[in-house]
């Protein structure tokens, strides 16, 4: 199949623009796809026309919309879908091939991505359920009515969902699923080597019945992305600490950010360290190490040698293969310098005295590997004698901890934030601690790996809360 | 005009201007001690457009240290003079002295507008920069001379520049919120049928109101640079295929080249501009080696050079980049295509902040 040109999508109506961009196959200079590009200015007039979107899905009610989505789901994980403009059709097993040859992903890290976003689809009624605390579907289609007993109201916040969505990790595309069902239309820019998953997920909604208004895809530029940004009602967006920072105090704006998730074990339970290994080695690689809620950080009162080690030695057997190979389980960067500056800024933390790459006496071969055209950073785990060291609470986009030795006692004013936080412990009053600690996220008593998580549960904003908001109301007694 | 001829009547100008500017009584101080300086006189040695490689590039610095009273021509001597400033976003602003070349260059446009997009008597309205521009008083004696009136909203580009550079994005928006405001309010109540503005303002103003409904139909654009993707969303979009855009490239230093609007679409909105000659020429050229003129359909950077009585700027390097682009039946010398800032796919320049 030669390369797709992936359009605009404006409403669901899509635009050619004038504007082309190639993205390559990685290492070759075959294209993979071509991509239409929007300015920022067009984006702009488009974001005063979603009412007419939100008008296009308020037709539907929510339980058609849920149905709409189920049905999606097993249309973007088993039917041939149109891809760009020329006509073309991409089966499933095409969409793997193309996703894996832009953004480097090993064929089975997107197939279980794949399973991941289907999930979400299958269970949007619970997802609703667990982010509106039980509340009828009905209400959205109503405006207001009981919950509990109470009366309620709900109103939305915005006219469409912006999501600036990142290359690195399909699954984040569930973030925005249930937005359709909640009749909020979404305006999502992509990735740059990433058109994929997005375009095929709305090529499944259209196919399963879902107003094509609904959906705006806007391949652009940085300025774009800032249009976006400034312009739209409410805006989902991935960043380091300082895009946090920058947007804390915009409710519009929820920054999903570094995720600093770590797994954690008491005092009462370290010796039986040996049985949680196999958690924390799932908590570190899965994914690839790319995800937020992968642990960047292992704290533990003692051991903190034999934990590296044992670690290390099962890590080490995680390494760059072949995209096809079904046992791959590391990822190439879509862009190699990436890798390169990780393991310049991994190096550069290496040379304080504290902290050394247990890993390096497992692995083959350096941290930094090039596979057939493509770089790779393999799994590294860093024995830091304490949280002063540079390496001890940092997260990379590859499968990285730090293992630092803490008493118990100190643990939860050394660790700052997490994402998601998995304490291995029985002792009561330290998991009511935790408990009461507002730095964690999700938190995970007992052994369970910290990638995961459950989608009726919110580990980072709440987007009913995101998108709706409860207002009070009363109607006069008619007579 | 064929190319031959043009070429002719471009040679004829340079020597002319030689003559002019290199000639005890007619040349301003700077250039007569500049040849005295260089030991060479190009009275003798430059007879055509070709022989103005032999003289340096003209440097930014010239016109932001000199005093203005050196640019003055001998044959002006004791005439006062309009200063006017460049755009003044990328360093220190430079200053030209003018007396009446920006009534030259905005006549010779003016005969280049459609009576139908740009009707004879309607009124305009500039927004943009004014104070020190030369566009200010350029704009207004378009619209005198096509017989009608000017309304102005002034904007400060240099003040938007440091903005951007603080990052106040927000405060940039409420800046411009406050230039539209004031535009739209003109648009809605007087009776205009025509606008100068730069892109990014007419995009503003059309997320505003229809431009097209409020009777306007011609707009003419200049400023910065544009892809053919955002010409196309101006014209389409902003404009509604309803008014006519007239994108044109130019400055303070040049004057105004015009492009073609009525070929945009067949042209996939690629917009090729052509030099006011025999006043002012733009050639393509080699950034390393900027004696060697480009092959057309290349990218090069701008060089300018101006030749008028009141004006002589040899071999000045712009700021930006351009296709060289064949001549055209209507202009029957190069053009400069896709014109976009210098260095753009290497480096970030603050362009394009109004």
């Amino acid at each position: 199949m030669s390369a797709p040109h992936i359009p605009i999508l404006r409403q669901g109506k899509p635009y050619v623009s004038l504007d082309v961009q190639t993205i390559p196959k990685l290492g070759t200079d075959e294209a993979a796809a071509e991509i239409s590009f929007a300015c920022s200015d067009m984006i702009k007039y488009d974001l005063h026309k979603m009412g007419d979107a939100r008008e296009a899905l308020k037709k539907f009610s929510c339980e058609e919309l849920v149905e709409i989505t189920k049905k999606a789901g097993e249309i973007f994980l088993h039917d041939d879908l149109p891809i760009g403009v020329e006509g073309g059709m991409q089966s499933p097993e095409d969409y793997v091939l193309a996703l894996a040859s832009t953004s480097g992903l090993p064929h089975s890290l997107i197939r279980m991505n794949m399973k991941r976003l289907g999930n979400i689809f299958g269970q949007i009624d619970d997802i609703f359920q667990g982010l509106t605390r039980g509340l009828s579907w009905g209400v959205l289609d109503k405006g207001y009515g009981e919950q509990g007993g109470a009366p309620v109201s709900f109103s939305p916040t915005t006219n469409e969902l912006a999501v600036i969505l990142p290359s690195n990790s399909p699954a984040v595309n569930a973030l925005w699923i249930p937005s359709i069902a909640m009749k909020v239309p979404v305006l999502l820019k992509p990735g740059r080597e990433e058109p994929w998953t997005p375009w095929r997920i709305i090529q499944a909604f259209i196919k399963a019945g879902c107003p094509a208004e609904a959906f705006n895809l806007y391949p652009t530029q940085h300025d774009g992305s800032g249009a976006i940004i400034r312009r739209a009602g409410r805006v989902m967006l991935f960043g380091d600490d300082s895009t946090v920072k920058q947007y804390e105090n915009d409710e519009r704006i929820e920054v999903h950010g570094t995720g600093y998730s770590k797994f954690v074990i008491g005092e009462d339970e370290i010796e039986n360290w040996e049985q949680y290994i196999d958690s924390m080695v799932e908590s570190v690689s899965s994914n690839s190490g790319r995800s937020c809620i992968c642990t960047s950080s292992i704290v533990v009162p003692k051991y903190g040698d034999e934990i590296a080690h044992a670690i290390s030695k099962r890590l080490a057997e995680i390494k760059p293969l072949a995209q096809d190979d079904p046992t791959a389980k590391l990822s190439g960067f879509a862009n190699p310098q990436f890798a390169e500056w990780i393991n310049e800024a991994v190096e550069e933390g290496l040379e304080s005295s504290g902290s050394r790459d247990i890993t390096a006496e497992y692995r083959e071969g350096e941290r930094f590997q090039e596979n057939a055209g493509m770089n790779y950073l393999q799994p590294t785990i860093i024995r830091v004698d304490s949280f002063e060291e540079p390496l001890a609470l940092r997260e990379f986009l590859f499968p990285f901890a730090s293992v630092v030795e803490c008493p118990q006692a100190e643990v939860l004013e050394n660790i700052g934030y997490s994402l998601v936080l998995t304490a291995v412990t029985k002792d009561t009053e330290w998991i009511n601690q935790l408990f009461d600690c507002p730095e964690i996220e999700r938190l995970n008593v007992g052994n369970v790996p910290t990638n995961r998580i459950s989608w009726n549960q919110p580990h980072e904003g709440n987007l009913f809360e995101f998108l709706y908001t409860r207002r009070s109301f009363a109607f006069a007694e008619t007579a | 005009m064929t190319s031959d001829e043009a070429r002719s009547q471009l040679d004829e100008r340079v020597r002319e201007m030689m003559k002019w500017h290199f000639s005890d009584e007619t040349g301003c101080p700077f250039w007569l001690d500049w040849k005295k300086k260089a030991g060479w006189d190009p009275r003798e040695e430059v007879k055509s457009y070709d022989d103005i490689i032999k003289f340096p590039h003209f440097e930014d610095e010239w016109l932001r240290d000199e005093k203005n009273e050196r640019f003055v021509p001998n044959a002006y001597k004791g005439r006062p003079f309009n200063v006017f400033e460049t755009g003044g976003t990328t360093g220190l602003p430079k200053q030209r002295v003018g007396w009446e070349d920006y009534k030259h260059d905005y006549e010779q446009f003016s005969d280049q507008l459609s009576d139908e997009f740009f009707p004879k008597g309607g009124n305009w309205i500039m927004v943009g920069p004014t104070g020190p521009r030369r566009l200010r008083l350029a704009v207004e004696h378009l619209a005198n001379v096509r017989g009608g009136s000017c309304y102005h909203v002034d904007l400060d580009p240099r003040w938007v520049k440091k903005l951007i550079g603080r990052k106040e994005l927000d405060q940039v928006e409420r800046y411009q919120a406050h230039v539209m405001s004031q535009a739209v309010e003109i648009i809605k109540h007087r009776d205009i049928s025509c606008i100068f503005t730069t892109p990014r303002l007419l995009a503003s103003i059309g997320e505003r109101i229809s431009i097209s409904d409020h009777g306007i139909k011609g707009c003419f654009c200049g400023g910065t640079s544009m892809t053919p993707e955002y010409v196309r969303f101006l014209q389409e979009e902003v404009l509604e295929s309803r008014a006519q855009f007239v994108p044109t490239y130019g400055n303070t230093l040049m004057g105004l080249a015009v492009s073609i609007p009525e070929e945009l679409p067949e042209k996939n909105y690629s917009v090729t501009y052509y030099a006011p000659q025999p006043r002012a020429v733009l050639r393509i050229v080699d950034p390393e080696k900027t004696e060697i003129t480009k092959d057309y359909g290349e990218y090069g950077r701008v060089e300018l050079t101006t030749l008028s009585h009141e004006f002589f700027m040899p071999r000045f390097l712009e700021r930006d980049e351009a296709i060289r682009r064949e001549p055209h039946a209507k202009y029957a010398w190069d053009g400069v295509g896709d014109v976009r800032p210098f260095g753009a796919l290497t480096k970030k320049v603050i362009e394009g902040v109004y």
